[in-house]
């Protein structure tokens, strides 16, 4: 007599979620599934040189693709994040800013620094998504508000390359805070009549949306970003409505107004350099 | 409470008292808020209980709304409706209206009693053209001098379709933007639940006070947990962890003034909830009136600059808010 079978299926309450690719290889193409070892990817600037998908790139190299080469430097570097709400989700704050800066690098998620590119004096301001999902809390809201200041300082327009799911939750309400800090900053800039350009990076979203990113004299984006205020997922189980194929992403904002232009990452250096030469000759 | 940040803030404001009083009003503004800090601080922490109890409290269904401060606080209220270029969002009211002799324009977000005049209200969530409303107002009070009051109390900026195709987060930076460029007595008053953007997009302003069980917070509790902890029931946690209560904001520099709410909560004596409010709000537009404007100003604008909590490498901790 045959033993009855015993169906066992598991539940996962907490299974990774597949759909954007987590879980492959960090160099293979979500996009058209081609992989490519590290160095071929930096030498394409991260983009898929099979279907131009723009894979996200890490602060520093992003410097390294838009400044001169030798002209970078770093400013603010010594800044850390507090505790200041001794925040404990399944895991304390401390420890993951610890462990972000231990495997990024940073010290948190903005790299700023004085730069040429070509040849063009300004202010660099790189978000990094690595480092707790680019959010921003006290830091990044003094590495912006230092980078304006510096700016305005060396009266040069002001570069910044957004990459952020967000305000910190961690920082509470500190971190919306920096929301009118950073533009605060933005309004001093523009009063000492400095450019602005900010380059909505995959993926701009929420309170980095909607605060100095949201307010560069030129705004440009790469292909294929997500920038919205509230993301796809959220809009969805919100209002249960049919999303377009191309909600929230930087096509969908061009035609709606809300981008200058939408650049492959190649043409993003030769843009940065005219739009810099067209606000010196303008002072 | 760290007997250090004690410290820091009695060291902070000894030095500011000593400062000759030349630049007065800012640091008069300033030593206030310390004083109010101070006091905070040698109060007990609040407990769970308590700061679950002003979540629950901020939203309570009876709680009086926008609308109902209006209707008790002000005088020959006119409604202004539409943003001029594309629809009206009744989910954030803007008007003139006289209060206590000064005309004064006031933008609030506004949710609903029953069913229909919830949705109607869309549960307080302003698409971009609400706030395009508010920035429309906030440009007639410019010209005319009017001081602005704003209500905040909205769950979060609407999140759909329609809002992210018309600019939710380019309407809300714009709408703070604005703001810092006002040169007008700007205060916010925080009657229920200040949550994320949708908030603060009409909250940079010179004077924000903050009802004794409103909340002001980054995010809603429901949606931290959903986030951090994956499970929206683990909202409570979320909240504690926040710390989106009115005691703890006044510690962190964020708000200027509590202001007391009849025993119980708000919705429990309209009227008299109405009458405190009123009074601190009196208070405080009386004090920002003799400032002029360019220092207003300026005076915001350095507000927000120094709020943060850092370390410089080997240097002290950076102050609190505020700082």
């Amino acid at each position: 007599m045959a033993e009855p079978r015993i169906d066992v299926s598991i539940e996962h309450k907490h299974r990774p979620d597949n759909s954007d690719g987590a879980g492959k290889h960090p160099n293979t193409c979500p996009s058209c599934g081609s992989h490519y070892r590290d160095d071929e990817l930096e030498a394409n600037l991260r983009v898929c040189p099979q279907c131009g998908h723009h894979f996200r790139v890490r602060a520093r190299e992003r410097i390294a693709q838009l400044a001169d080469a030798g002209t970078f430097q770093e400013e603010a570097v010594e800044l850390r994040s507090e505790d200041p709400l001794a925040f404990f989700d399944l895991r304390p704050y401390t420890e993951r800013l610890a462990e972000a800066e231990v495997s990024t690098g940073l010290g948190d998620a903005m790299v700023i620094g004085s730069a040429a590119i070509e040849n063009e004096a300004c202010e660099l301001a790189v978000m990094d998504f690595a480092f707790m999902g680019g959010s921003m809390g006290s830091v990044v809201g003094e590495k912006l508000t230092r980078a304006a200041d510096s700016a305005i300082e060396r009266k040069v327009p002001l570069v910044a390359v957004t990459a952020s799911g967000g305000a910190r939750m961690q920082e509470g309400i500190l971190s919306l805070m920096q929301l009118p800090k950073t533009v605060c900053a933005i309004e001093d800039l523009r009063d000492a009549r400095c450019g602005f350009v900010t380059v909505m990076s995959h993926p701009t979203t929420a309170g980095v949306l909607a605060s100095f990113a949201s307010l560069g004299d030129i705004i440009v984006s790469e292909p294929g970003a997500l920038l919205a205020f509230t993301g796809p997922r959220v809009v969805q189980q919100t209002t249960r409505e049919k999303l377009p194929d191309d909600f929230g992403l930087a096509e969908s904002n061009l035609r709606f107004g809300h981008l200058d232009a939408i650049l492959p990452r190649s043409e993003l250096k030769p843009f940065l350099g005219r739009a810099l030469r067209l606000f010196r000759n303008g002072r | 409470m760290a007997a250090d940040d004690e410290r820091h803030l009695r060291e902070r404001l000894t030095k500011l008292r000593g400062l000759p009083l030349l630049r007065g009003t800012r640091l008069s503004g300033d030593a206030k808020r310390l004083e109010q800090q101070l006091e905070r601080i040698e109060e007990p922490e609040p407990s769970d209980q308590e700061i679950w109890r002003s979540v629950d409290l901020a939203r309570h269904s009876e709680r009086p709304y926008t609308l109902d401060y209006v209707e008790r606080l002000f005088e020959d209220y006119v409604e202004l409706h539409g943003d001029r270029a594309r629809a009206e969002d009744p989910a954030l009211v803007t008007g003139l209206a006289s209060f206590r002799d000064r005309t004064i324009a006031l933008i609030g977000q506004q949710k609903g009693r029953d069913i229909n005049e919830r949705t109607r209200r869309n549960f307080g969530m302003a698409h971009p053209e609400g706030y395009r409303k508010g920035m429309r107002l906030m440009e007639v009070a410019q010209r005319h001098g009017f001081p602005i009051v704003t209500f905040l109390d909205s769950p979060g900026a609407y999140p759909g379709v329609a809002a992210e195709q018309h600019g939710q987060g380019g309407a809300i930076a714009r709408s703070q933007a604005l703001m810092a460029r006002l040169t007008i007595p700007l205060v916010s008053c925080i009657i229920g639940e200040g949550n994320s953007g949708g908030a603060i997009a009409i909250g940079l302003v010179d004077r924000v006070l903050m009802q004794e069980h409103a909340i002001y917070s980054v995010i809603s509790p429901e949606g931290c947990a959903a986030i951090l902890w994956r499970d929206d029931a683990e909202k409570v946690k979320a909240a504690l962890a926040l710390k989106p209560d009115a005691a703890h904001c006044l510690e962190l520099g964020v708000i200027d003034e509590i202001v007391s709410e009849p025993k119980g909560g708000a919705h429990l004596n309209p009227d008299e909830a109405a009458r405190l409010l009123g009074d601190a709000l009196g208070r405080t537009l009386d004090q920002l009136s003799s400032v002029p404007g360019a220092e207003l100003r300026e005076q915001r604008r350095e507000r927000y600059r120094r709020i943060g909590i850092y370390t410089a490498g080997a240097t002290e901790p950076a102050l609190r808010g505020g700082s």
